[in-house]
């Protein structure tokens, strides 16, 4: 059907193996110039490798790749880009201790006599940032700014050099709804300028707001190319999941109890703060309960559990659990008390990538039986096989380094890391960030089977139709502070955008 | 724009302590505060502070090498042995200045390819080096060549009776050439990347193997020009000397502000870092009572209170960003 269109970048036959996985088997995409090409899969389909083939950080075993009908192989990201394929990755991959000019320009500063010439770095830099509409002080570190203007800056640094091809690979996990805008409009203008666009992302709205054509891979292999226009969502996903999913489970809101008034207060916050994360806080926990925290990029939602966690502990007002003020200083004394938090950077603060699932997964509970109190091997592995199988998780074996599986396996094996505790309250800070759609439903159900059996949950998400779809209770945070508090049906997305914007003068 | 950045307060502290520590020792004994103790500092700790520069780069890249004062020790032995031969002193200084770096970028080779451990390979390196220079002459030998004799005794008049040698203009050319490829160079830029986050350098597109192996070569040149500078110090080569140097040279570094674990950091600030140490050992032979030693248990203590300046400073920074 396409065959005869002219692709700036095509690939044919991609094999790439790893030790004991076939990672991708003749895959193939077509890339043509001004379009935005969503790249889409479970986890496990081969989206990261593919990204990873073409950028040149791993070598294809098979295959052929051209670029505007040149054959090509990139063996690093430094050829790649020679060639004029840019990326910018899920994580921001770049230097947090140097500043902003130099990270955008890293690697091909202007040199003069091999000297670098700083100002016309300060200079290109600043133009880098303009072309995406921003300003910043591009002598600042990387590490002052927030995540989101990091990924721009990351974005303006791909677009720094001549690039013909841009690769995303999630660009927008991190940014809220005006930053993800503000990326689209780019994205338009740059389609316009006849840039190919390759998008990796798992957000659907984002998918068809933005891109022309989506191709889908599953499980290694290519399931097929469409036209976004004429591929309905529910196809798409079918596609995606290599079955007909059914229509009714990802729109079931969960029905309001209203028992669930009566059911106990494990742990109550009073006017609890810190400074610089989040202030005067009035939150109720309850048994059972899954209680969502909504806001945006910025408005005290990590703060509030890093604080709840003691990692940032409450400098005013008071946090009580079964009604007794406790002093929650540090995370081991909230584990203490029956506290988990599965933070929502799960690279470094979570998965610890070189040990086996296993190791991982027994952390926590051998933390708290002190090192001199080992956990039996055999007590281990039975702990770790029952805790993979009752959540699903897909691993050759629970000797396996965790860094080999998948970002949604991971979650799910830090989420066993804490359940093996028997928590009482457990904090999720964006737990489904970076997963996939299905891996996504599951973690969801797990979450309400927890709440179910009487766990009481704190839902931290960044998207709104998450916290609606899972929460009984939703607190919602605007500029560090609570501004509303919503229950049961009085819940949705259009009810909470209303208390975010207009901090809800009168509005219930 | 701000015009005092968190990062810069760890080199402005041992700046300040610089000033500090030679103020005190000024004010305790009289004749410290002269042209001609600076100048002794500059001397006095060239080849330590030449070794110094090369270990800032390594630290700065993440790694650290071991190897230097062994290179140290082989250089000088080699030279006073190839120049006891009957070879031009320059022809022996060139033939041991690329075998040091060569052995640097030997070393930077392996760490690289085979993903080795640079604490490991360098501490190998360290012993091969050390066995090498007793291979070459069990003995400390002189050095004596006429052209050699002309070369140690230039030096530059800085002030009355105040001369700066030969050895300490090597050392402070090595400091400024050291601070424009940190600070101007696309190599010296991605030494600071790969250190400051080794994976994303990598997918920026950054040389790192290349980066890691000339890292290398350039703390095994900087030895053995520390080893060059040490003979025309000494007139002699010792296959024995330098053991330690290792050590002092990355407190040196550390001192000066640079984070041992890469990234952060800076020549200039070794450069205080090395006159600190100097600093302190003038005061301990101007007192006359106190034992060396105490040069040693002055460095520890800064040394930690330097490391928890900076454990400080980066706990404030990740609490306020």
């Amino acid at each position: 059907m396409s065959d005869s269109d002219p692709a700036l970048l095509s690939l044919r036959g991609i094999d790439k193996s790893f030790p004991g996985v076939k990672a991708l088997q003749d895959v193939a995409l077509r890339l043509r110039a001004g379009e935005v090409h969503a790249l889409m899969g479970e986890n496990g389909a081969g989206k990261s490798t593919l990204i990873k083939v073409l950028t040149g950080l791993y070598p294809r075993d098979a295959g052929s790749m051209r670029l505007a009908g040149q054959e090509i192989s990139p063996a690093s990201p430094r050829q790649a880009e020679a060639l004029g394929i840019s990326t910018v990755y899920q994580e921001v991959n770049l230097i947090p201790a140097l500043s902003v000019a130099e990270n955008i320009c890293l690697g091909r500063e202007p040199v003069k006599w091999g000297c670098i010439q700083w100002h016309q770095v300060r200079q290109r830099a600043v133009k880098a940032l303009q072309r995406l509409g921003l300003q910043l002080d591009v002598t600042a570190r990387l590490d002052t700014l927030p995540l989101a203007l990091q990924q721009m800056v990351a974005i303006a640094r791909a677009l720094e050099i001549d690039a013909k091809v841009l690769v995303l690979d999630e660009p927008t996990s991190s940014l809220d709804e005006g930053e993800v805008e503000a990326l689209f409009s780019l994205l338009r203008r740059l389609r316009g300028e006849g840039l190919g666009i390759l998008l990796v992302t798992h957000f659907l709205d984002q998918v068809y707001a933005i891109s022309d054509r989506i191709t889908v891979l599953r499980n290694g292999r290519l399931v097929g190319e469409f036209l976004t226009a004429e591929l309905p969502r529910l196809k798409l996903i079918g596609q995606m999941l290599g079955r007909e999913p059914d229509a009714g489970q990802a729109a079931a809101a969960p029905s309001t109890d209203l028992t669930q008034v009566s059911r106990p207060v494990i742990l109550e916050t009073k006017a609890a703060g810190f400074r610089g994360g989040i202030q005067q806080l009035d939150l109720s926990l309850r048994a059972g309960q899954i209680t969502g925290l909504a806001g945006l990029l910025g408005s005290g939602r990590t703060e509030t559990a890093r604080m709840l966690f003691g990692i940032d502990p409450a400098t005013t007002g008071s946090i009580e659990i079964d009604g007794v003020a406790v002093p929650l200083d540090s995370p081991k004394a909230a584990i203490a008390r029956g506290l988990a938090f599965c933070s929502e950077d799960r690279k470094r603060e979570g998965i610890i990538p070189h040990l086996s699932v296993r190791e991982n997964l027994i952390l926590a509970m051998q933390a708290g039986r002190g090192p001199w109190k080992k956990a039996p091997l055999a007590q281990q592995t039975e702990l770790a096989q029952r805790y993979i199988a009752t959540l699903g998780i897909k691993t050759p074996s629970p000797e396996t380094p965790i860094r080999n599986l998948s970002g949604g396996n991971q979650q799910k094996v830090l989420l066993a890391r804490w359940l093996v505790m028997q928590p009482r309250l457990l904090i999720l800070d964006e737990p489904t960030r970076g997963i996939d759609v299905g891996a996504r439903a599951e973690i969801d159900r797990l979450i309400a089977q927890l709440s179910a059996d009487g766990m009481a949950v704190l839902l931290i998400s960044s998207e709104l139709e998450e916290i609606v779809a899972n929460s009984q209770s939703v607190t919602v945070l605007r500029d560090r502070r609570a501004v509303g508090h919503l229950q049961g049906s009085t819940i949705s997305v259009a009810e909470i955008m209303k208390w975010i914007a207009h901090s809800g003068e009168e509005a219930a | 724009m701000r015009l005092l950045r968190r990062q810069h307060i760890p080199l402005l502290a041992t700046v300040g302590m610089l000033i500090v520590l030679f103020s005190v020792a000024s004010a305790l004994y009289p004749g410290f505060a002269s042209l001609r103790v600076v100048a002794n500092l500059f001397s006095d700790n060239a080849f330590l502070g030449i070794v110094a520069v090369g270990m800032t780069f390594v630290i700065l890249s993440g790694g650290i090498d071991l190897s230097v004062g062994a290179v140290l020790a082989f250089t000088t032995i080699l030279i006073a042995s190839l120049v006891g031969a009957g070879w031009h002193p320059l022809l022996a200084i060139s033939v041991a200045l690329v075998l040091g770096s060569g052995f640097g970028a030997a070393m930077g080779w392996l760490i690289h390819r085979f993903i080795l451990p640079p604490f490991l390979v360098t501490l190998a390196g360290m012993f091969f080096a050390r066995g090498m220079a007793f291979l070459v002459q069990a003995q400390s030998a002189v050095v004596s060549h006429p052209f050699y004799d002309a070369l140690g005794d230039l030096r530059l008049q800085i002030g009355p009776k105040a001369y700066l040698p030969i050895t300490a203009l090597l050392f402070l050319l090595v400091v400024l050439v050291g601070i424009v490829i940190a600070r101007r160079s696309r190599f010296g830029r991605a030494v600071y990347a790969i250190g400051g986050a080794e994976a994303s350098a990598l997918m920026m597109g950054l040389p790192v193997g290349r980066t890691k192996v000339r890292v290398y070569a350039l703390s095994g040149f900087c030895a053995s020009l520390g080893g060059v500078a040490a003979t025309l110090y000494m007139g002699s080569g010792n296959p024995a000397m330098g053991s330690g140097l290792e050590l002092d040279a990355i407190a040196a570094v550390v001192i000066g502000g640079t984070l041992l674990t890469g990234g952060v950091g800076s020549v200039f600030g070794t450069l205080a870092g090395v006159l600190i140490f100097g600093t302190i050992q003038s005061a301990l032979v101007f007192d006359g009572r106190l034992n060396s030693w105490w040069l040693r248990i002055v460095i520890a203590s800064l040394l930690l209170a330097f490391i928890l300046l900076q454990k400080a400073l980066a706990r404030s920074a990740s609490a306020h960003p």
